[in-house]
């Protein structure tokens, strides 16, 4: 039984959980994932760290509210416990065990978009403790799905915020930055702020001629990272994507995981979960995670509306 | 000689619409009668061909005279899982395969009595009232299946204090992952069992992945442990590695037993989605496509079995082949998949396979199977399960300097002490051997129980 310390809303159905877990906390390394197990009856879900504290023996987690699982889980309390919690999985990002000095040199970009912030989160802040200089691109829908503007900004890091309805920030999606930077035409004109609201103590983009960078990270969902690598690899940076495929154990026992890098069949949990961004069938990895997506509505029904209409009777086909 | 008690078994046709226990078991008087068949040979062989040297004779001759405290006694004295045993080991590749009764009839059904006796303990409460002298050791094991419950047990019986850390949420490794709930049932079987292992002292801690949550190394240093047994089991599932396999509705034998089994993804209650296709091609012939085939049945599939070599090869246990085929699951032999085709959602449509016939005899002996040019043809389905066996799990190597493993990614150890490179480190089961069967990992247990036992009394 792991308790929950720290509840957060973060935004719509995107809430934050800090968990007691000693062991899990002393091992923790940016880039991995845990899973989680809110109950008996609940499915494992995998979900990248977000950050941990060694001292306080606690790991933080963003969950995103989209199926019958993460609905109960929303209603979960500060004080109540998961029965599981089980990591850290996978491998930590390439970038952990560089030296400052070669970690500049790369000159990183963090490309975050929506709940591809928690992920990211806790590279940066890495790189940050160290002193090394990096740029993150923090992207989302709206404002109003806008999560750990504050985090990031207590970062030592130049952050660029963008929303895809142009209600805060820069213009998004996330590729369009990512091409101003580049060419040099990002403005702090073009940024809007909310009653004058600009993120505190931030030197938004007076610094800016062209910026070129020599490695990215990218992290989102499947159709935002794609995007984000198309666009990269056409301006010649390498970028590392997060991936989050279906998963049942996490320790490479299943293979539900499994996923084409390049012409080599590789395991998320095991192999990854950060792989070659130029290397990933995008449009596969998105076939592949509808794959249980009759199930899940149903169960999701089934959980709103109780035994009514959830297949198996004939009557629709479904 | 009479012959064998035939066992009790639900009917094939309510079976398989169900998870219920494919059989009864005896009752108190088939078991005696089935008992007084043993002729006590002055020179038992059914012992020879057990892996953790079951006092067969013994407990046979206890039950033949509805000693039942006896019997179970006996068997404890070698034992820690009879009741797992009894169900699904291949007896009669073992000890069945050595009794003499066999030469012109039936064995003995030892498996059958060792079942009977197991579960009659259970439900009677009789314990294995084992004094133990804490010696003030600590030993670590490293998962919870047959192979680390079986050592666990056998250093808990020693004195030694013994701590099991299990990756998953639930103990019992493959007999909760793997084993389907129709061949040995969860709750009154793998649980009891676990709590019997429990009861000696074992204390079981899950969600704990060695060599990723702890490393073996904070294992010695900081939480003090003086030998550490490593029973990790088989790992990443094997595929076929052609065109279209990563189609949706392609799945290991392992994802969708576990979905099944471990997060019972049938049940409405459940959160785990799981998918059944109307026509569902299981590729293999080994126990584990058995359990996944038979598992789809009761999903409500129409199910085959796709095997390269003829039905003579299969490797699974005859009486899961047997009640496959009473529950109607189609067994499509010399064949093999070539390619699998997905429509234009990727959603797998058919399989294309191609005809074998067998060749000249490989190094084991079995029969090569070889390709018949131009045979080639479609069978239609939307849901393939592979069932191609795996490879060891490369997790605790790959993170634990100085853990040597051959080229398949076996770990590396001494036969007779079951010892690793690295000293005071022992393993047993699917992580040494590669997959293997639940007996054989628990005679590897017990092997390594008595290898941390000398090695830590001559430290």
């Amino acid at each position: 039984m792991y308790k929950i310390i720290k509840k957060k809303d973060l935004a719509d159905k995107l809430c934050l959980y800090e968990i007691e877990h000693n062991r899990l906390a002393k091992a923790a390394m940016p880039g991995q994932f845990l899973i989680v197990k809110i109950d008996e009856k609940g499915e494992r879900i995998p979900l990248t760290i977000c950050d941990y504290d060694r001292e306080k023996g606690t790991v933080t987690i963003v969950v995103q509210e989209v199926g019958a699982t993460t609905k109960r889980m929303n209603a979960m309390k500060e004080g109540d416990y998961f029965k599981d919690v089980v990591g850290p999985l996978g491998n930590a990002s390439d970038l952990i065990g560089l030296s400052k000095d070669e970690l500049n040199q790369k000159k990183i970009l963090f490309i975050a978009g929506g709940l591809g912030a928690a992920p990211v989160y806790p590279q940066a802040k890495y790189l940050s403790e160290l002193g090394v200089s990096f740029d993150v691109i923090l992207g989302s829908k709206s404002v109003n799905t806008l999560i750990l503007e504050k985090e990031y900004s207590d970062l030592n890091c130049n952050l660029y915020v963008c929303t895809d309805d142009e209600s805060y920030g820069f213009k998004g999606p996330v590729t369009n930055v990512l091409k101003m930077l580049c060419d040099g035409s990002i403005s702090e004109a073009n940024y809007k702020t909310i009653d004058g609201k600009i993120v505190k103590g931030r030197d938004i983009c007076k610094s800016v001629d062209k910026k070129t960078y020599g490695h990215a990270v990218a992290i989102g969902s499947a159709v935002m990272m794609k995007f984000s690598c198309l666009t990269t690899k056409e301006l010649g940076i390498p970028t590392i994507v997060s991936m989050n495929t279906l998963m049942v154990d996490g320790t490479g026992m299943c293979g539900a995981c499994r996923l084409m890098v390049g012409d080599e069949l590789k395991f998320c949990c095991i192999d990854g979960p950060e792989f070659d961004g130029h290397k990933i069938d995008f449009d596969a990895v998105i076939k592949r995670q509808a794959q249980y997506k009759d199930e899940e509505s149903r169960a999701l029904l089934r959980l709103n509306e109780g035994p009514t209409h959830h297949g198996n009777c004939g009557n629709c086909g479904g | 000689m009479a012959d064998r008690v035939k066992v009790r078994e639900q009917d094939p046709k309510v079976r398989a619409k169900n998870f219920d226990e494919v059989c009864f078991g005896y009752n108190e008087d088939e078991a005696a009668l089935e008992a007084s068949r043993c002729l006590h040979c002055k020179n038992p062989q059914c012992v020879k061909g057990c892996p953790v040297g079951l006092h067969i004779p013994e407990f046979i001759a206890e039950l033949k005279n509805k000693n039942f405290e006896g019997a179970i006694s006996e068997i404890h004295k070698s034992s820690s899982l009879p009741a797992i045993c009894g169900r699904v080991c291949p007896q009669e590749t073992q000890c069945e395969a050595k009794c003499v009764l066999g030469i012109k009839g039936e064995p003995v059904a030892i498996g059958k009595l060792e079942r009977f006796i197991a579960d009659y303990a259970r439900e009677h409460g009789l314990e294995d009232n084992i004094e133990i002298n804490k010696n003030g050791k600590k030993v670590a094991v490293i998962g919870s299946g047959p192979a680390g419950l079986s050592c666990a047990t056998d250093l808990a019986k020693l004195g030694y204090d013994v701590t099991i850390f299990e990756a998953l949420h639930t103990a019992g490794g493959v007999l909760t992952y793997g084993i389907p709930e129709f061949r040995l049932p969860k709750d009154e079987v793998v649980k009891a069992e676990v709590e019997n292992v429990k009861k000696l002292g074992v204390k079981i801690e899950t969600n704990v992945i060695v060599g990723k949550t702890i490393s073996i190394d904070s294992l010695r240093n900081e939480e003090k442990f003086d030998a550490i047994f490593i029973g990790s089991g088989a790992g990443l599932p094997m595929f076929m590695h052609i065109p279209g396999e990563n189609s949706n509705g392609v799945f290991s034998a392992n994802e969708f037993l576990t979905r099944a089994n471990l997060m019972k993804g049938f049940r409405d209650d459940y959160d785990t989605p799981i998918k059944v296709g109307k026509k569902v091609i299981v590729v293999g012939g080994g126990n584990v496509a058995m359990d996944a085939a038979r598992t789809a049945l009761r999903l409500g599939a129409e199910t085959h079995i796709v095997y390269r070599r003829s039905e003579n090869e299969l490797p699974a246990r005859l009486e899961e082949v047997h009640h496959a085929k009473e529950e109607g699951i189609i067994f499509d032999t010399l064949c093999n998949p070539v390619e699998i085709i997905a429509d234009e959602n990727d959603n797998v449509k058919a399989v294309k396979l191609i005809r074998m016939e067998l060749g000249e005899p490989d190094e084991k002996g079995r029969r090569r199977p070889v390709e018949i040019k131009g045979s080639e043809f479609d069978i239609d389905c939307d849901m393939v399960i592979m069932a191609l066996g795996t490879t060891p799990n490369p997790m605790l190597p790959k993170n634990t300097k100085g853990l040597e493993t051959d080229k398949k990614g076996c770990i590396l150890h001494d036969e007779e002490t079951t010892a690793t490179s690295i000293g005071g480190i022992f393993v047993g089961g699917d992580a040494a051997t590669g997959a293997a069967t639940v007996i054989l990992a628990m005679g590897a247990g017990k092997k390594a129980a008595i290898g941390i036992h000398n090695y830590l009394m001559n430290k």
